[in-house]
């Protein structure tokens, strides 16, 4: 079946950070480039990014792209890989002054220069002490991220299409990417984006957890799209908690209200910490609170109905404190909780955040795929930027700050090659393969034929439970294997998911059961990764990965200093070396992570 | 279906759509207004506030549906409560 066909030089999937900044990049150079996008640019999840983005500008105290480089390896725990770290953390404060030059308003010192403060995990002369390095624009850095790379764009001429979603990659017989479909949400029609390269920008895939910090568009549909099309995903087992979300909700509780004198409890009102961290109790780090929190939820301790949350307990607070101190803490129990913290305890739970994993791409935004032997082979045509990527920089644990700078950097980087690729093609596009668009029409003519099938709300949400459950902040050996085959049986209900509402024109019930067709394979690449990865690094915790002086914290270098690569055919892993060697600078050699 | 039923159903799904944002706070606060039917219960002239209000950008909205912000356009109150009182 025909289907209408668009050109274009470049396509870009996504209009968060990585996608607004490669679109400038392109635009710019005289390409005609589209940006594909499910919601308006500047509501993309990057309007969440509050605490700002890395930069050794040196404004506020003396500091250098090699500490930075440091604070992003150590921090990664080893895994990232040192090329693309070195490339990002030298290309920062390049990337924060265009911003800049952009309209970007950041905060500023009284010399006129870009205001910088701490955050955790940066450090000046190799993790001495902490050092001011995160360039922010007060609490909404990431809003008027969005703001600044929006106008840019329209000033540049770069093509929107808005409320449009993405279905599928076309590759051509050789494997190149020559393409998308598209789906225009008024309309329900599909089209063919027919291009020289393709971006993907699509953010990350918290949804996949039943609590999430993540809005409800980060759904992976670069990631599932990437994994249709035959694309491994790499390092898809490390995502980043927070110990305190609401439970429910994942609205996030910031740590400064255990910092207040906020307690933890159990169902039997229990102060749990005390067990745990005799000396810190509440006000332990990150990982070891949302370890106690897990343990007493797995051991039958949790509270509510489906025991699956703790409480924290402000209660014994003076009310004026809280209001004083703790602001914004009742109104979000009162609006996400149906809780006044002021008189009853919060119901909290470790809560996804970010993915560190996704679609492999080098430090120029270029996918790579392993083939003949090399494991890093680009895909022709197909570029990746910004969370659904892993170039790797953030390894198997991600430093604040460095996600606006990772889309800053690959955004502009992967922009600049498909420039560079496209100006050395042939002036005509490759040929479309026959019948481009006949994959995605199948999936949707399935789903409007589809009888019996499963539901879309309830299949999400036993992926989501079984995703926290079996596979959350921390892990045991035996719930991630069960977790995997469960997690299979969700996936027989995903292909069966049956709609009502059969009509074209902004039918949401179409567009959320194409986006579980996108999060089950995130789930899938998730749990079957971490299932077999049996040590523990950074975000990925288990409980069977003790520490030893050969494994300090259970981290085993000598069978685990590797990237995952889960491909879907066949649900089959393998595996690829960590690039130990940066461009210009000696080796950060491998040490316990300490701070 | 005729134009203005037609038009109806775009806008209802338009509407729907335009509930998700890019932060999780408004979308829970919107996805109430969904869950509870209250969008199928709106008079023509309160869908029109809401699609204005949700022109807003996210953190905007989020302020005044917290109420740390009031709406600068007074005539939207009733539709603020609303979304305030989900």
């Amino acid at each position: 079946m025909s289907v209408p066909v668009r050109k274009f030089d470049a396509v870009i999937v996504g209009a968060g950070g990585a996608g607004l900044r490669a679109a400038i990049q392109l635009s710019e150079a005289g390409l005609r480039t589209a940006v594909i996008s499910k919601v308006f640019p500047t509501r993309s999840h990057t309007v969440a990014a509050q605490g700002g983005v890395a930069a050794s500008l040196g404004n506020s105290e003396e500091d250098h792209w090699h500490w930075h480089m440091y604070d992003t390896v150590k921090g990664s725990d080893w895994l990232g890989d040192q090329d693309a770290i070195e490339f990002m953390c030298r290309k920062a404060n390049e990337v924060v002054i265009e911003l800049e030059h952009y309209g970007m308003p950041f905060d500023r010192l009284d010399s006129g220069k870009i205001y910088q403060r701490p955050f955790g995990g940066h450090m000046s002369n190799f993790g001495e002490k902490p050092v001011r390095r995160s360039c922010a624009a007060a609490d909404r850095t990431g809003h008027a991220m969005l703001h600044a790379m929006y106008q840019r764009n329209v000033k540049a001429n770069t093509q929107f299409f808005i409320e449009w979603m993405a279905l599928d990659l076309i590759r051509d017989e050789e494997g190149d990417v020559v393409g998308v479909t598209a789906m225009e949400m008024e309309t329900g029609e599909v089209f063919v984006f027919h291009a020289k390269a393709v971006l993907f920008a699509t953010g990350g895939a918290g949804r996949i957890y039943y609590s999430s910090t993540n809005a409800f568009i980060n759904t992976g549909d670069g990631v599932g799209m990437a994994a249709r099309a035959g694309i491994p995903l790499e390092d898809m087992e490390f995502w980043q908690f927070h110990p305190t979300g609401v439970a429910g909700a994942g609205v996030l509780i910031t740590e400064g209200v255990r910092g207040e004198g906020g307690i933890l409890r159990n169902a039997s009102g229990e102060r749990f910490m005390e067990r745990y961290a005799p000396n810190a109790k509440d006000l332990a780090s990150r990982d070891v609170v949302s370890r106690a929190m897990v343990t007493e939820i797995n051991e039958g301790r949790g509270c509510g109905p489906n025991k699956d949350h703790v409480m924290l307990d402000i209660t014994h607070l003076d009310p004026a404190t809280i209001m004083k101190r703790l602001p914004g803490i009742r109104e979000i129990g009162i609006q996400f909780a149906g809780v006044d913290a002021i008189k009853e305890p919060l119901p909290v739970v470790p809560t996804c955040h970010y993915q560190m994993g996704g679609i492999p791409t080098n430090y120029n935004g270029e996918v790579v795929v392993p083939k003949d032997g090399n494991p890093s082979v680009p895909v022709k045509g197909f570029y990746a930027a910004g969370e659904c990527a892993c170039a790797s920089v953030h390894g198997a644990n991600r430093l604040g700050t460095n996600s606006l700078l990772d889309l800053l950097v690959f955004g502009k980087s992967s922009g600049e090659s498909m420039v560079e690729f496209i100006k050395s093609q042939p002036a005509a596009h490759k040929p479309l393969p026959a019948n481009a668009a006949d994959f995605s029409l199948s999936r949707i003519n399935r789903l409007d034929n589809q009888k019996d099938g499963a539901a879309v709300g309830a299949t999400r949400l036993a992926m989501q439970r079984t995703m926290q459950a079996h596979c959350g902040v921390f892990r045991f050996k035996d719930m991630l294997a069960e977790g995997v085959s469960k997690i299979l049986d969700i996936e027989q209900q995903v292909a069966t998911t049956e709609i009502k509402d059969k009509s074209k024109v902004f039918n949401t019930a179409r567009l959320e059961a194409l986006e579980l067709d996108n999060l089950i394979e995130v789930a899938k690449a998730t749990i079957v990764s971490a299932n077999a990865r049996t040590e523990s690094r950074g975000a990925h915790v288990r409980d069977d990965a003790t520490d030893t002086p050969e494994r300090p914290d259970g981290r085993d270098d000598v069978n685990w200093l590797k990237h995952t690569l889960w491909h879907r055919e066949g649900n089959r892993l393998d595996y690829k070396p960590v690039n130990m060697k940066p461009l210009t600078v000696d080796t950060i050699a491998l040490k316990k992570r300490a701070y | 279906m005729d134009d203005a039923a037609n038009d109806q159903t775009v806008n209802m799904g338009r509407l729907r759509w335009h509930c998700r944002r890019g932060l999780l706070e408004l979308d829970l606060v919107l996805q109430r207004v969904i869950d509870r039917g209250l969008l199928e219960e709106l008079s023509e002239q309160q869908r029109a506030e809401l699609f204005e209000l949700l022109h807003y950008d996210d953190i905007t909205l989020l302020a005044i549906v917290s109420g740390r912000a009031e709406c600068e356009e007074p005539r939207l109150k009733g539709m603020v409560d609303l979304l305030r009182s989900v």
